[in-house]
């Protein structure tokens, strides 16, 4: 009878607050990471969306092709029309 | 049944209750994590697909502009020469001679001249681009007509009557070409088309 009571003392006193605390612990650093990942997701969605003009390189591209293109023509007609030094 | 087994089953009761609690809201927790990480892979993602085209472009954009700046580096040389160009950029970009031409090692050694001293940019871009400039009508036979040590008395030299306000309109260019209205017979008033 007196072990009985030893053990739901100790079943009262020692475990329930140990499993208590041990959950609670679990639990807090379960939650402490909830904001840091949502952090994470906006900043890369807010990346992503920074990214959307990227495509525009491609004109930038196709300018660029361009401007030297002329460029070229324009250097070809001064060498014609100049004279060399 | 005993008041021991009693107080027994009501403390094993009490620690699976506590089991549940925290360990439902630990799986709420954790689902909240994984949805986040999802958002988040799916941003990764869409920065690695947006950006995956982009080393490909921009060593392209690079390779056109090092071509271009071969074209108007050589051009520059040919036309006003190793000295003149070297002064000419660095007269435009101060510092620039030190660095010299990228495709012409030997110009980091030149000596710059102080163009940028003794002619105003525009002036200068007149006298390179177009033999109509003042300042290349005495150029490059005669001394420059502008004095670095007497720059302001040089200048005014250059416009002795005052300072032009506007040109006169000239004429708008004929047109050119197989369907201008004007044509012009080939080698017609002496013209010499082998030139053009």
């Amino acid at each position: 009878m007196t072990l009985e009571w030893i053990g739901d003392v100790v079943l009262l006193v020692v475990l329930l607050p140990v499993v208590v605390y041990l959950l609670r612990g679990v639990l807090n650093a379960a939650r402490s990471i909830t904001p840091s990942v949502e952090q994470i997701a906006s900043a890369a969605q807010a990346g992503s969306r920074d990214l959307d003009s990227a495509a525009l390189l491609a004109t930038t591209q196709e300018q660029v092709i361009k401007t030297i293109e002329s460029a070229a023509n324009y250097g070809g007609s001064l060498d014609v029309i100049l004279d060399d030094a | 049944m005993p008041a021991a087994g009693v107080v027994m089953i009501v403390a094993v009761v009490l620690i699976v209750a506590a089991l549940v609690y925290f360990l439902v809201a630990t799986i709420f927790a954790l689902q909240k994590i994984t949805k986040g990480l999802d958002d988040a892979i799916s941003g990764v993602v869409g920065i690695i697909e947006k950006s995956a085209p982009v080393n490909d472009v921009v060593a392209t954009i690079n390779q056109n502009l090092d071509a271009g700046v071969d074209l108007l580096e050589g051009l520059l040389v040919k036309k006003a020469g190793m000295a003149d160009a070297v002064g000419l950029v660095d007269g435009l970009y101060p510092g620039a001679a030190a660095q010299g031409f990228r495709n012409f090692p030997e110009s980091r050694t030149v000596t710059a001249p102080r163009i940028s001293e003794v002619y105003t940019r525009g002036t200068l871009t007149l006298a390179r681009l177009g033999r109509e400039a003042p300042i290349a009508a005495a150029s490059p036979a005669g001394p420059a007509l502008r004095n670095p040590a007497y720059g302001s008395r040089a200048a005014r030299a250059l416009y002795p009557g005052g300072r032009p306000t506007a040109p006169e309109p000239l004429p708008r260019s004929p047109i050119i070409g197989t369907e201008s209205p004007v044509q012009y017979p080939e080698g017609s008033n002496g013209a010499d088309s082998g030139a053009v």
